[in-house]
Parts: C-alpha cells; sequence; structure tokens
C-alpha cells in the first residue's frame, strides 16, 4: 500500500518536473487549452446569469385584462365581480385608467406627449394572477376573460418569458455543443503533448523496460501529465471567465440599470467551477490515456 | 539456473543469429560467452532477459520458460535480474543517485530502505563519492561501474554482462573484470559476454561461432 503511494508520488513529481523542464512549452499548452475551455465556460457563466436575472425579473405570470374605453366605472365594477368569483383566478388588482395615465405622465419623455392629448387614452385595466400557471391553462383563461363584456383586449404577461425561456434553452444547448467541441479539441491537444513526451522521453522508457517496470508504471507519469495540463487549463479556462466577468460586469450593470433592474453579473459558481476542472482533468487524462495507446505499443 | 535447449534464432530476411544451440549454466557459475564480433554473444543474452524471443528452441531460466512468458510476466522476471547492456543506456538527465535508484523505484521499494542500498551498491563499484555527479561529468571507466551498480542494486542472483570492457583501457578493465569476480565469489550466477575473455581467467567459457557452439569448457 505505502509503497503503492510512494510510486504515485513518484509519478506526479515526474509529472510536475516534466512540466516545468520546458516552461515555454507548457505555457502555450495551458493557454490553448484555456483559452479553447473559457468559450463554453463563458457562456456558461451567460447563461447562468441570464437565468438569475430571469428568475429575478418575472416573478410569477399574470394576465392583463384591458376594457374597453367607453366603459363606466359601474361596468368595472360588474366586471369585477364576475373575475372574483371565477375559479380559475386567485387574485386580482384593479388599476383605474386615471392612475395609469398619472404614472405614464410620471415616465420620462411621455409627458409632453399626454399633454397633447384631448382624453385619456388609457382604459381601465385588471391585473389578474391565475391560479393555474402553466402555459396552455393561462391561454386558456385568457381566451375565456375575453369573451365577458366590456373586455377589449387580454394580455398574456408570460409570453415573454417563455420566449426568454426558450432562448435561455437554445443558450444553453450551444454551450454544451461548443463544450463537446472543445472538448475534443483538448483530447487532441493533450494528444500530441504526450506523442512528444513520449518520443522525448524514449531513452527512459527503454531502460525502465530493461529494469523490469511494468506497463503502468511506465504510463503513469505520462497520465499525471496530462490530467495535470488539463487541470491547470481548466485553471486558466477558469480565470479567463472570471477576469472577463469582473470586465463586463460595470457596462452590464449599467445596461440594466436602464431597464430599471438591479443586477450584478456573477462568475462561475462553484458547481459549475468543480464541473469545469472535473472535466478538464477527465479529458487531460482521455488524451494522455488514447496518446499512450497509440505510441507505447510496442515501446 | 539458465539451460538453452536446441536454440534457434532467425532475424529476417532469414538471418541465422543463433542455431541449435544447447548448453547449460548451473547455479552460482562465471560463465565467459567468448565469440568473434557478429558470433550471437549479445543475442544469446537477450533471450535469456527476454528483450528477445528464440524461433526454435527452450530457453530456460530458474527453470521457467522465458521464450513463452507472458508480455505481462516479463518485467518480474527482469526485476530478478542484474542486466549490463553493451551501451549502459544511463539517464544522463539524472544524477548517479537516481539511476541507482531506479530499479528500487520500479520495484515499489520504499524509499528509506532503497537509499541504504543504493549507497550500498555504489559503495561497491566505489561511486559512493559521486553520488550528486551527472553520468556526463564520469570517465569511462565509471559510467561503466554505475551501469553495474545499478544492476545490482536489487540484489539479483543472476548477472547478464554484454561486453563490460569494451572501449575501456586495460587497467580500468582490470578493475571492472575484478567486480564481477567479487560479486561471483558472494554466490552471483554471472554471465559475461565478451571479446575479451582472457580476462576473466578461470572462468567457464562457452565459445560461438557464427550462432553455434564452438567449444564449451
Amino acid at each position: 500500500m505505502t509503497a503503492w503511494l510512494h510510486q504515485h508520488r513518484d509519478a506526479l513529481l515526474l509529472a510536475l518536473r516534466r512540466l516545468t523542464a520546458t516552461p515555454l512549452n507548457t505555457l502555450l499548452s495551458l493557454l490553448a487549452i484555456g483559452i479553447a475551455l473559457a468559450l463554453p465556460a463563458g457562456g456558461q457563466m451567460l447563461v447562468g446569469n441570464a437565468l438569475q436575472l430571469a428568475k429575478n425579473a418575472a416573478p410569477a405570470p399574470q394576465i392583463s385584462v384591458f376594457l374597453s374605453l367607453e366603459a363606466s366605472r359601474q361596468t368595472a365594477s360588474e366586471v369585477e365581480a364576475r373575475l372574483t368569483r371565477h375559479p380559475g383566478i386567485r387574485s386580482l388588482r384593479f388599476v383605474a385608467k386615471e392612475d395609469t395615465l398619472a404614472r405614464m405622465k410620471s415616465a420620462e419623455g411621455l409627458a409632453d406627449v399626454i399633454e397633447v392629448l384631448p382624453r385619456n387614452p388609457f382604459p381601465d385595466a385588471f391585473v389578474v394572477d391565475p391560479k393555474d400557471e402553466a402555459p396552455a391553462a393561462m391561454e386558456d383563461l385568457a381566451r375565456e376573460l375575453k369573451k365577458l363584456p366590456r373586455v377589449e383586449h387580454v394580455q398574456l404577461d408570460s409570453a415573454w418569458v417563455r420566449r426568454l425561456d426558450a432562448l435561455l434553452k437554445l443558450g444553453r444547448t450551444g454551450v454544451m455543443l461548443l463544450a463537446a467541441l472543445l472538448g475534443v479539441g483538448l483530447v487532441a491537444i493533450t494528444f500530441n503533448t504526450i506523442r512528444l513526451q513520449v518520443l522525448t522521453q524514449r531513452a527512459e522508457i527503454d531502460v525502465s523496460r530493461l529494469l523490469g517496470a511494468t506497463d503502468s508504471y511506465i504510463r503513469r507519469p505520462f497520465l499525471y501529465l496530462g490530467t495535470l495540463q488539463g487541470l491547470l487549463g481548466g485553471v486558466a479556462a477558469w480565470a479567463i471567465v472570471w477576469a472577463a466577468t469582473l470586465w463586463l460586469r460595470a457596462p452590464i450593470g449599467d445596461l440594466a440599470q436602464l431597464y430599471n433592474l438591479s443586477f450584478t453579473l456573477h462568475p462561475l459558481d462553484a458547481a459549475d467551477s468543480a464541473t469545469l476542472l472535473g472535466l478538464a482533468a477527465a479529458l487531460g487524462w482521455g488524451g494522455a490515456a488514447l496518446s499512450l495507446r497509440q505510441h507505447l505499443r510496442d515501446a | 539456473m539458465i539451460r538453452f535447449q536446441h536454440v534457434s534464432k532467425r532475424y529476417p530476411p532469414g538471418i541465422d543469429a543463433l542455431s541449435d544451440l544447447s548448453f547449460e549454466i548451473a547455479p552460482g557459475e562465471l560463465a565467459v560467452i567468448a565469440g568473434h564480433s557478429g558470433a550471437g554473444k549479445s543475442t544469446l543474452l537477450k533471450l535469456v532477459a527476454a528483450m528477445e524471443r528464440p524461433t526454435g528452441g527452450v530457453v530456460l531460466v530458474n527453470g521457467q520458460n522465458v521464450g513463452a512468458l507472458k508480455r505481462a510476466a516479463i518485467p518480474y522476471l527482469r526485476r530478478n535480474l542484474g542486466l549490463v547492456v553493451q551501451d549502459q543506456k544511463l539517464l544522463f538527465d539524472r544524477n548517479v543517485f537516481e539511476n541507482v535508484m531506479l530499479p528500487l523505484s520500479i520495484a515499489g521499494f520504499p524509499p528509506r530502505e532503497a537509499s541504504r542500498r543504493v549507497r550500498a551498491a555504489l559503495d561497491k563499484v566505489g561511486l559512493l563519492e559521486r553520488e550528486k555527479a551527472l553520468p556526463i561529468a564520469l570517465s569511462g571507466g565509471e559510467q561503466q561501474r554505475l551501469a553495474i551498480a545499478r544492476a545490482v542494486v536489487n540484489r539479483p542472483n543472476l548477472l547478464l554482462v554484454d561486453e563490460p570492457t569494451a572501449h575501456l583501457d586495460p587497467d580500468t578493465a582490470r578493475d571492472v573484470a575484478q567486480i564481477f569476480r567479487d560479486f561471483h565469489q558472494v554466490g552471483v550466477t554471472v554471465v559475461i559476454a565478451t571479446y575479451d575473455s582472457p580476462l576473466f581467467a578461470g572462468a567457464r567459457r562457452i565459445v560461438l561461432d557464427h550462432g553455434k557452439l564452438a567449444a564449451a569448457s
């Protein structure tokens, strides 16, 4: 058991020594892996932030019910009574047309426009929280509400949420595709590194064989080297994404401010970071194993 | 210890390095494989160490048919032999101590015990003072001693040596030859392939001529 541990420690030290023996080569390989992995990792970071934003910005899906402009306050009360009794509605809020007018007047740029209008262009409205928030159920409810007398227009406020949801799903698929492609790239880089290493260490491999080294003894330092290179490349990718996050934070914060959203761009969370490093190390190991199978066969 | 039974080795395209070779070396013997260059001395040693497989006949080492060994079993055979090859195959990016340490790391020795054995082996060949030196800084004789220290560090009972005195001046060659005699004295079976067999006077002689047994004492 201790012999086994010693052999692994020796292999790891040897791998580190070989990595540091050619610092420029190592640095370039790490940079190549880092940049390749930073693309999907960065994508994941953006998608993660967008998901967070969507969750904060769209609390619960609602239905807006607009009455016709001519509807009197009396009519509004009648509609309100019917809505309150409706079994599919959990709660509702009445928005009087005067309130809407006042709110719009206070909005920048709109005050002048509204001032010149001959009369209040806004209708009375209800904001309805449905009991069943499933998109199909909400659409049914909206169709039903539209048939009520004096209801001019019904708007499903969840539509944009669903669009955003679909968009994020697409984004996530894109990230995965990118990750798969660049993962293959990482394997290729490691494959080549290990091929060169096997060529440079040919003498040592031959001598070790003569002295009774098993295949696994000979493979071990190369596997460690591939894994280490992958892992360090993953760390580089993480650092690149982290730096990009800090760099983008202020401009994106400003942009969000314009939409009345308070939003801070966050770097990769712990789970995503662990996945990035784990995958990078595993792919490095895989590339090394493939390369050894190819290049150590008859050495 | 070693028994060849009608062993032949043919390299493509039909060059016979050894043909119908039969002999036996007993445990504890000092044997010299003599013969002209190209007589098949190196090939004979390679067959014993399973670096080559015979194309005919049987090579037995410690009762084990090494020609039929599975690839995965070969490392364990080699750990029980000491091998000094013609071009020495030292690692020039490691110092003397690390070169001798290699067989013990491979066999998985605990470091403390291993260091002790490395120093003992270096002491035996007179290189203890130079354990930090890189092989490139050693003289030809010292490099040969280093190769010997590496071959004996895991205390094999069989030592295979290929042309140990090539490129050495007569005095150094005599010193190196004495080291092998010392190992023979303590009971190690030593098989030496050499063109310079007078150097090992008194040893058992197996003479090859064009891959055939020409004489054996």
